[in-house]
């Protein structure tokens, strides 16, 4: 009856959209694994976004208020996972992030943990926004309580240690606070504090890793190390550039053949289209985020309730933030992160958590008109 | 319905909130977009030539600068593994993206100058078809100084050929050694991706894969240095970024013996089994030889496929290291273990039993391949009568001989710094619950006691454990390296990578001690192993005989072929704190006495001599009186040698 339905609400513009976006990311994946021991990659690409698109499908049967229902189940479980992590998880280059649950197959709760926190923040928000929903405004316990809800599940992920990944969960805060009504003298406030507290740790030195240092250090001059990450962005930078306006053809990008765009399937894969496909290509897949996003933005203002609103925003806001920091490595406007550009990045992880995520807007979308 | 929040006044479904902060937010991802459009054009509209001519001139390329693995020698400092130069000859396709034509005329000459056939290049040159261009394909390894030659002189007109100088292991020929050495290799990927000691590895490392070579990687590969050099496009060096300078492995000593190496390695030649010679004050290994045997130079360079296979068919495992890696029932040489269980439980002492060519227990028969009249413990070891053991067994029981035996290291490793160890059984009530899920029967303890039954061992564990019994119950920890060489961290890494026995003491009455050791001595003087008897030598051991198929009681032949009985020597000279002890399995050689005593002897010998050779070294063999013990009655039936008497009255001195 109402699933029935509700079909034609689904996105199919946005689904659209998406869709257009991934075959693009496949065909630029092989072509940055061409000649490498990746070879195969594209194709574990499909698969992956085969099991998003079933996944994104069966999320969207399930009444979003009910996931609500269950959230603090969940975040209760998310953060049992995620000590579990530190605890047993598998060390992989000194780090640990994955739990091995055997047969091959791996788990990596940050990933996860994102799509619960995004439900958390929601209904976090909704409750206090309910309590005057034309002027939300937030007290600093209220604010404070927020930092805790985000804060926690971002301490135990730092300590894996995973910075990149730490970072993806700051956006839920901000949006949530952002909708929630925050003031800019509180804002202010806030973004004084911080500045400080960033400020001591960095002298100190004792908070980041030295890879991380390292990075930093080579993001502020990339001249100073020219074979670490200062390589990374300097071959970035050629690679970009060195494109042009239209691009050196498919497969023709002679950094990414050649082997000199590192990791060109993953973080460095917008580097790697921009050197075959040019200004013109670049702005083609800007103009793709663009409508995705504004897409998105638009079913937050057609979701029927608060609580639909925050989700929907909170999908927004870890999307654009990874686009920005992304593709802001990418062009050298910001230091080397290890987080993956949405839709394009190789990676199971981060394709599951899109589609996920996507597969909750869609939820939301078609119920805008139930009671 | 259901999710209402209850700090809610009203019905907080269908509030919305305002919708200028959402307008809001979509000015902000207008204006995050704008900022990235920003970059792109300052990169691909303003930027574009000056990065592509950068994207033209910035190749870099590390090349590596390979650390000279670290040497091995034996105690005395003389050389057993080296590395040599090699030269191999690669081919850059870089320099042929414009003459691709021409690269099938050049294949001629190619092949020409390096004596190769143009088939065997093409079919190297698919193999690498789908590398990136800049890789270079190797051609071949190993070339001589002709064809060194060769391709400097045509420099010009082959300049897509180039020289790479390569270290490469030179192990001894026809795999002296081999198993104690082991040899290197390519790490492969399963190592790479689950075991973690090669965390730090990465593909194309070279690591040892087997033997010395395994246990002290790490110590002997050192760290390998690069050079970052710019190319260009034509593969030109125009710069260079800096170097790291290579770190040599360390060389390391062996304690292994180069003569005694070889007098056991000469023994062994022909036979299926291994040789194992050991300094039982400190554990230090003298010798140790396996046979079959393979070429570890074959590893060193590109494996032949019919090399492989050659090996991998071969039934009697070749790359298998006997001494460590047989695990064998030990036949009679387990009695000097019964013999310490009999005599610390004062049991042993006052024992005359009758030998009537056997005995019966719990209803059934069991033989003994003689009738020796009346045995007591100072005739059963020389004479090696199963009926006295048989006795013997069947008063301690089984638990108590296991815990004689564990204690003495059977059914556990050594703890031997070589990889893949065994760690034999040794059958207890205990054991056989846990591993058969059935009772101990009683009467399973009689073949136990002759050294049958499921008892096994390997012959390193044997030279320890007795090694250890005739220096007064002192066993010590066998080792191949030297290591008061070693940096102390990676004594405790390998003491914990290999874990054994180790060192370890047992309690051991003087007289018992005496009575063995006299015992032993007796063995070769007038008993099993007399025929092996060494003038002026205090010579001692125990002979061992272990059927491999279970012939019904009562059997007394050997079998024939795969069938026939492991052949066992324990050697040791003095026989009180003996300076070596030898362990000789010889795979299907029938009589102990026969087949592995000789070996033994020989080893034994060489050791011997060297000894006395040396110039600090006076050292006068002192015999003591031997018991009085009546001869031999029969001769064993395959010896060569005619009467026993003769030997057993040169034997006393």
């Amino acid at each position: 009856m109402t699933r029935l339905s509700s079909y034609r609400d689904f996105d199919w513009v946005l689904l659209g959209f998406v869709a257009l976006l991934s075959l693009i990311s496949v065909f630029e994946i092989k072509s940055a694994t061409l000649h490498t021991k990746f070879h195969g990659f594209d194709q574990k690409q499909i698969g992956f976004l085969a099991v998003g698109l079933v996944l994104m499908f069966l999320i969207s049967l399930i009444d979003y208020h009910r996931l609500l229902d269950i959230t603090p189940y969940a975040y209760g479980v998310s953060i049992v996972a995620l000590i579990a992590v530190k605890l047993v998880g598998q060390k992989v280059l000194g780090a640990r992030r994955w739990i091995n649950l055997g047969g091959g197959v791996h788990f990596q709760p940050s990933e996860w943990v994102k799509l619960v926190l995004i439900l958390a923040v929601a209904r976090y928000f909704w409750n206090l926004a309910g309590r005057d929903p034309n002027n939300p405004s937030l007290t600093w316990p209220d604010i404070g309580k927020s930092f805790a809800l985000v804060g926690i599940p971002m301490a135990l992920v730092l300590i894996q240690p995973d910075l990149g990944t730490t970072l993806t969960y700051f956006p839920l805060l901000l949006i949530g606070l952002f909708l929630g009504g925050i003031r800019i003298k509180q804002a202010a406030i806030i973004l004084l504090a911080l500045v400080m507290v960033g400020g001591i740790a960095y002298k100190s030195g004792k908070r980041l890793k030295p890879y991380q240092q390292a990075r930093i250090n080579a993001f502020l001059n990339p001249d100073s190390d020219p074979k670490g990450s200062g390589y990374q962005i300097r071959q970035s930078l050629i690679a970009v550039g060195s494109g042009g306006i239209w691009g050196k053809g498919t497969n023709r990008g002679t950094q990414t053949q050649g082997d000199f765009l590192p990791i060109p399937y993953t973080d460095f894969i917008f580097a790697a289209f921009c050197e075959e496909h040019g200004f013109v290509g670049a702005l083609g897949v800007l103009l793709l985020y663009f409508l995705i996003l504004m897409r998105l933005i638009q079913n937050a203002q057609t979701a029927s309730d608060i609580p639909g609103t925050f989700i929907i925003m909170g999908v927004v806001a870890i999307i654009v933030f990874q686009i920005a920091v992304n593709i802001g490595m990418v062009v050298g406007l910001m230091p080397v992160t290890g987080i993956p550009l949405p839709l394009m990045s190789y990676g199971g992880s981060s394709i599951l958590f899109t589609f996920l995520a996507l597969g909750i807007v869609m939820n939301i979308r078609m119920r805008r008109f139930v009671n | 319905m259901e999710s209402v929040p209850e700090s809610a006044g009203s019905n907080g479904r269908n509030e919305k909130l305002s919708p200028g902060k959402l307008h809001a937010a979509q000015y902000i991802v207008a204006a995050i977009l704008v900022a990235l459009i920003g970059g792109l054009w300052r990169l691909q509209v303003l930027g574009a030539d000056n990065y592509r001519v950068l994207a033209e001139a910035n190749r870099i390329r590390k090349v590596p600068v390979l650390a000279p693995r670290g040497r091995l020698f034996d105690r005395e400092g003389r050389l057993l593994v080296d590395n040599y130069p090699s030269v191999t000859c690669y081919l850059l396709r870089e320099q042929l993206h414009d003459k691709s034509t021409e690269l099938n005329a050049d294949l001629t000459l190619i092949a020409q100058g390096l004596h190769l056939t143009v088939e065997q290049i093409q079919a190297t040159l698919r193999r690498y078809q789908l590398a990136p261009k800049y890789q270079p394909i190797p051609l071949k390894q190993d070339i001589t100084p002709d064809e060194q030659a060769f391709i400097e002189a045509h420099r010009n007109e082959l300049p897509e050929l180039e020289t790479h100088d390569e270290q490469r292991r030179l192990y001894p020929r026809d795999g002296f050694a081999a198993h104690l050495i082991g040899y290197v290799g390519e790490v492969s990927e399963q190592m790479l991706n689950n075991n973690s000691r090669y965390a730090f590895y990465s593909p194309g490392d070279v690591v040892g894969q087997s033997g010395v070579e395994q246990t002290y990687d790490s110590l002997l590969r050192g760290k390998d240095g690069s050079r970052d050099v710019i190319v260009n496009s034509h593969g030109k060096e125009i710069g260079h970024l800096g170097q790291t300078l290579a770190v040599a492995g360390q060389d390391l000593k062996l304690t292994i013996d180069l003569d005694i190496q070889m007098a056991a390695e000469k023994a062994l030649e022909g036979k299926i089994g291994a040789i194992v010679a050991m300094d039982p004050h400190t554990g230090e290994i003298l010798a140790l030889a396996s046979r079959p045997t393979f070429d570890p130079n074959q590893f060193a360079v590109r494996l032949t496929r019919s090399y492989w296979n050659g090996i991998l068919a071969n039934p009697d495992h070749p790359l298998l290291n006997k001494a460590i890696q047989a695990q064998l029932a030990p036949g009679s040489t387990f009695k000097i273990i019964m013999s310490v269980a009999g005599l610390q439980e004062g049991v042993a002492q006052t024992m005359h039993i009758p030998c009537n060519h056997g005995a019966t227990f719990y209803g059934h028969y069991f033989a003994c391949d003689k009738n020796h009249g009346m045995v007591d413990i100072n005739t059963a070891i020389p004479w090696s009568c199963d009926t006295f053991y048989y006795t013997l067994a069947n008063r301690l029981g089984i638990d108590t001989i296991a815990k004689y035996a564990t204690s003495l290291g059977i059914s556990q490793k050594t703890g031997v710094d070589l990889p893949d160890e065994v760690s034999g059984t040794m059958p207890s009530t205990a054991w056989k619950l846990k591993a058969q899920h059935e009772k101990w029967y009683a009467g399973e303890v009689i073949s136990v006691g002759i050294g049958q039954g499921a008892t096994t061992v390997t012959p390193l564990q044997l030279a320890r454990a007795l090694g250890g019994i005739a220096s007064g119950g002192v066993l010590r920890r066998p080792h191949v390296v030297f290591t008061d060489e070693l940096p102390p961290d990676q004594v405790t890494a390998i003491h914990e990578t290999f874990p054994g026995s180790g060192d370890s003491s047992i309690p051991l009455a003087s007289e018992n001690w005496q009575i063995i050791t006299d015992a032993m001595a007796a063995t070769t003087t007038s008993g099993t192993a007399a025929a092996v008897h060494l003038e002026g030598i205090d010579f001692a051991g125990k002979t061992g005989t272990a059927q491999v198929v279970n012939h019904s009681a009562g059997a007394t032949s050997l079998g024939k072929g795969n069938e026939r009985a492991n052949a066992w020597f324990v050697g040791m000279a003095p026989r009180r704190n003996p300076d070596i002890v030898v362990a000789v399995l010889v795979e299907h050689g029938g009589w102990g006495g026969t087949a592995s005593a000789p070996l033994g002897a020989h080893v034994i010998e060489a050791f011997v001599e060297k000894q006395r050779k040396r110039d600090n070294n006076l050292r006068i063999a002192t015999t003591p009186q031997p018991t009085q013990s009546p001869p031999v009655k029969e001769i064993p039936k395959e010896t060569a040698k005619a009467e026993p008497t003769v030997s057993s009255v040169s034997g006393t001195n």
